[in-house]
């Protein structure tokens, strides 16, 4: 971390340090050869001196993050906060008093947000967690819905917001007639940026189904890359044509660019997961840099990515799928845990930053208010928001065997948070394009905030009054078996009715996975199944709590196994079934094929 | 013996219920009527008059005898009637044509293990003598249908329907009871350690140790067993499974 921040105190400074650090040093030594400079007063060595500028960059931003985590800590500590609001809340709140003590004391703040930083530094962790942590088999098996979703549900929540707005603002009263109609698609765009880290958190809590937790997860995997293409697309727009009128041809353009860059993302990201799992095949002499390995080549596919001008988040997200599957296989256990507590911790750090910052602009000086604008806005998220969730799952719930009750799409149009991706992208408006710019943040501002307090407060108990159908997570090793069974059941019979489903595809991925994939990526390739793989961690966590409490757990377990008729009960203990459960999510689709 | 001709509807939506109670209706084609004729038989329906499979549709009328008998009255009388859309039942019996090699509307279990993805499932020989009846051998498309009926997906509109009536063969019970005969062959409703057995060393193969298995069987049943006889009753099976979405596992969307 102190890396990045040195980093971004170099290029914010521009080398503004190494004369500082020479003159600094020269001041202090001079005097002891008889003050030849008559500029210094200070003669005689001091013992103590203070030095702020040459920190003040690393220090502060240093500060912001620890106050950050020191929050956090208190949030959770007082146990009855978390179940009222959402984490991100607290941290605008810190955010917003941290930016008023900057104003009050009229200080000069890190110039800790800029393009380039943002989107070079602090933008890629988040995405890189949010890609690695991803469940993939939920996800793919809805796939089809959340491509359709969010792509479709980022368009339309875009245009509709902005053509709306454009409709506004053409009324005189409001005094916004100079806000032409690419800056209003271009503010539509920005705004649908859905940010619902705060409602997965609430629904993890509340363990809703499967299905509505994907849909929200894999929107805002998606959205975020979708909504920077749009941003990106609209802004070479309004470089463009300045002076002439937009032709059509331009608009399929925009709309061919759209694909090509989506696609292309995703396409860089599996070559470089590929090249990275083959990498980390070899690495079992050097196990250290395992981890570095991983992370480069992620940043490595979203900067590749970036320079073409292809969605670099896309591509982020595609590597960071591809890679773990195999990684994990390959990777001793050390660098696995590292691989996963570094990418929380940056991805922490990122979000931390980014959320302070929003709060440390609220309190400042660049806002501009115009009442019309700013309800009108809200009035559209909102509005849009549901009406393309209600539009877009009536027509994809004719196609899923399970399809979205009433519930779960009120709820999916309600956690529609806003974030640090909205805010950002509204900084980061070039003001010579956008004179209007300061409208746009505050507008942003007020979405972030009555989304994320007011909406993010009242989704929990929102989610426990409607009782949506609850998850199916598998608690017990009966579970894992018995629906193992029903899947071999149900490929078996669709086998027999010859049906062509998403599980063939899956089984055939699988098949050519294990046949020519798995043999280049993966070192020494066993199909291990999932139910062993299981029972041996269970084997040796009982042994580790054993060793470490001296009871004698094992003892009558393996006597139970011996006799195979005992008396004995041996109840699972919840720490038991917890490991069983993080075991089961490590280890789970690895079946078999004989 | 009397041949029967089935009048097979479509899932009928509520607001149309009222309509089709007037006149009697076909809705099926020529060729669906012509096959059904041959392969529907009503003195097998009588056999199994406890299991009603799908009864909603009042105004389906049956030909017996060359007479039009409803289904409300036939199902007063507990004879089973098929619900399956038309479209349906005519890919599946292409689908069972293309299997029955022999040609003579029945299948054997050599016709099953034809198919290549089931003779590598792990549960293959299983899932096939489910679809045999006790000691038989062959299989008619009436059978080969009713076992399919199984995984017909469950629409909420049907939970409301007819409480009191006897279940539906897709209901949550039946199909985790389907799931239940896959373990439990000698059918006496429980799943004892080597009946288990048996199924976890077909899912798992041959690297894992007779050892390593027994004691993944015992916590199985350690975990599921609350009468303490070792074994897995039905009830207990029914009970463990009770966070699990069943009626997603065990349902083909194309059998709506």
């Amino acid at each position: 971390l102190l890396s990045v921040s040195s980093l971004v105190c170099c290029s914010a400074d521009e080398d503004v340090d190494e004369p500082n650090l020479s003159r600094s040093f020269s001041l202090r030594y001079e005097p002891d050869h008889g003050g030849a400079v008559g500029s210094s007063q200070d003669t005689r060595l001091h013992v103590f001196t203070v030095d702020y500028d040459y920190v003040q960059i690393p220090y502060e931003v240093t500060l912001w993050i620890l106050l950050a985590s020191l929050a956090k800590i208190g949030f959770h500590l007082y146990h009855r906060l978390p179940r009222l609001m959402p984490e991100s809340c607290i941290l605008i709140a810190i955010g917003a008093l941290v930016g008023a003590i900057i104003f009050a004391s009229d200080h000069k703040s890190p110039p800790v947000m800029n393009t380039s930083i943002y989107f070079l530094y602090l933008l890629p962790p988040i995405v890189l967690e949010e890609g690695y942590f991803m469940p993939t088999r939920p996800f793919f098996e809805n796939f089809g819905s959340i491509l359709w979703w969010s792509v479709l549900g980022s368009l339309l929540n875009s245009f509709g917001i902005g053509l709306s707005l454009y409709g506004v603002c053409q009324i005189e009263a409001f005094g916004l007639t100079d806000l032409n109609l690419l800056q209003n698609l271009l503010f539509g765009s920005m705004i649908s940026a859905v940010d619902p880290a705060a409602a997965l958190v609430v629904f993890e809590e509340a363990s809703v189904n499967e299905q509505l937790y994907m849909m929200i997860f894999g929107e805002s995997l998606l959205n975020d890359g979708i909504t920077v293409v749009l941003y990106n697309i609209f802004i070479a727009f309004t470089q463009m044509h300045r002076y002439e009128e937009i032709e059509s041809i331009d608009v399929f353009a925009g709309f061919a660019r759209f694909f090509v860059v989506g696609l292309g993302g995703v396409l860089f990201g599996i070559v470089f997961g590929f090249v990275s799992a083959l990498m980390t095949r070899f690495t079992h002499n050097v196990s250290a840099i395992e981890p570095l390995l991983v992370f480069m080549f992620s940043y490595l596919s979203y900067l590749s990515a970036e320079t073409l001008y292809i969605s670099g988040i896309l591509a982020m997200t595609a590597c960071a799928v591809t890679m773990k599957k195999y990684v994990e296989e390959n990777v001793s256990q050390n660098s696995y845990t590292t691989i996963k507590y570094f990418m929380k911790m940056l991805s922490s750090v990122s979000e931390t930053l980014i959320f302070m910052f929003m709060g440390v602009s609220t309190v400042g000086k660049n806002h501009e208010w115009n009442w019309a604008f700013i309800c009108f806005t809200l009035l559209f998220c909102l509005i849009w928001r549901t009406l393309s969730v209600f539009a877009l799952f009536y027509i994809s719930n004719k196609f899923r065997t399970y399809p979205f009750t009433f519930k779960d799409r009120l709820i999916i149009s309600y956690s529609g948070l806003r974030g640090a991706s909205s805010f950002s992208l509204a900084f980061l408006l070039p003001v010579n394009l956008f004179p209007r710019k300061k409208l746009f943040i505050t507008a942003t501002l007020v979405v972030i905030y009555f989304t994320v307090f007011i909406q993010g407060i009242t989704i929990g108990p929102l989610v426990r009054y409607l009782d949506v159908k609850k998850t199916n997570k598998k608690e017990s090793i009966n579970e894992e078996i018995h629906m193992r069974l029903m899947d071999h059941l149900k490929a078996g019979i669709e086998d027999i009715c010859g049906h062509w489903s998403h599980y063939q595809l899956r089984d055939k991925f699988k098949k050519f996975d294990n046949k020519y994939l798995k043999k280049i990526l993966i070192r020494e390739h066993q199909p291990k199944s999932s139910i062993v793989s299981l029972y041996k961690k269970m084997e040796i966590k009982l042994a580790i709590e054993m060793a470490e409490s001296g009871m004698k757990i094992s003892k009558s377990s393996t006597a139970a196994s011996q006799s195979g008729r005992n008396r004995h009960v041996h109840r699972l203990s919840p720490a038991e079934v917890e490991s069983m459960r993080d075991v089961l999510a490590h280890n789970l689709y690895q079946v078999r094929h004989r | 013996m009397v041949s029967l001709g089935c009048f097979l509807l479509p899932p009928a939506p509520s607001s149309n219920y009222k309509k089709q109670m007037r006149g009697p209706r076909c809705c099926l084609s020529a060729f669906c009527c012509k096959l059904l004729e041959s392969h529907w038989n009503v003195t097998v329906f009588k056999l199994f008059s406890s299991h009603p499979l799908f009864p909603f549709f009042e105004a389906v009328y049956l030909r017996i005898n060359n007479k039009l008998v409803p289904i409300s009255e036939l199902r007063r009388r507990n004879i089973l009637v098929v619900t399956v859309s038309h479209s349906q039942i005519t890919r599946l019996y292409s689908r069972f044509t293309s299997l029955d090699k022999g040609e003579n509307g029945t299948l054997s279990r050599e016709d099953f293990q034809r198919i290549p993805e089931l003779a590598i499932n792990p549960l293959g020989d299983r899932i096939i003598n489910a679809f045999f009846p006790e000691g038989e051998d062959q299989v008619n498309f009436r059978g080969f249908m009713r076992t399919l009926a199984h995984f017909r997906p469950i629409e909420d509109n049907e939970k409301s329907k007819d409480q009191n009536g006897p279940e539906p063969l897709n209901s949550r019970s039946n199909k985790l009871h389907f799931a239940f005969r896959l373990y439990d062959l000698d059918k006496d409703d429980k799943i004892s350690r080597d009946e288990l057995l048996q199924v976890l060393r077909m899912m798992v193969g041959v690297n894992i140790s007779d050892e390593q298995l027994g004691s993944i069987a015992d916590r199985t049943i350690q975990e599921a067993d609350q009468d303490g006889d070792s074994a897995i009753s039905f009830a207990e099976f029914v009970k463990v499974l009770e966070k699990v979405d069943v009626e997603q596992k065990m349902s083909i969307r194309f059998l709506h």
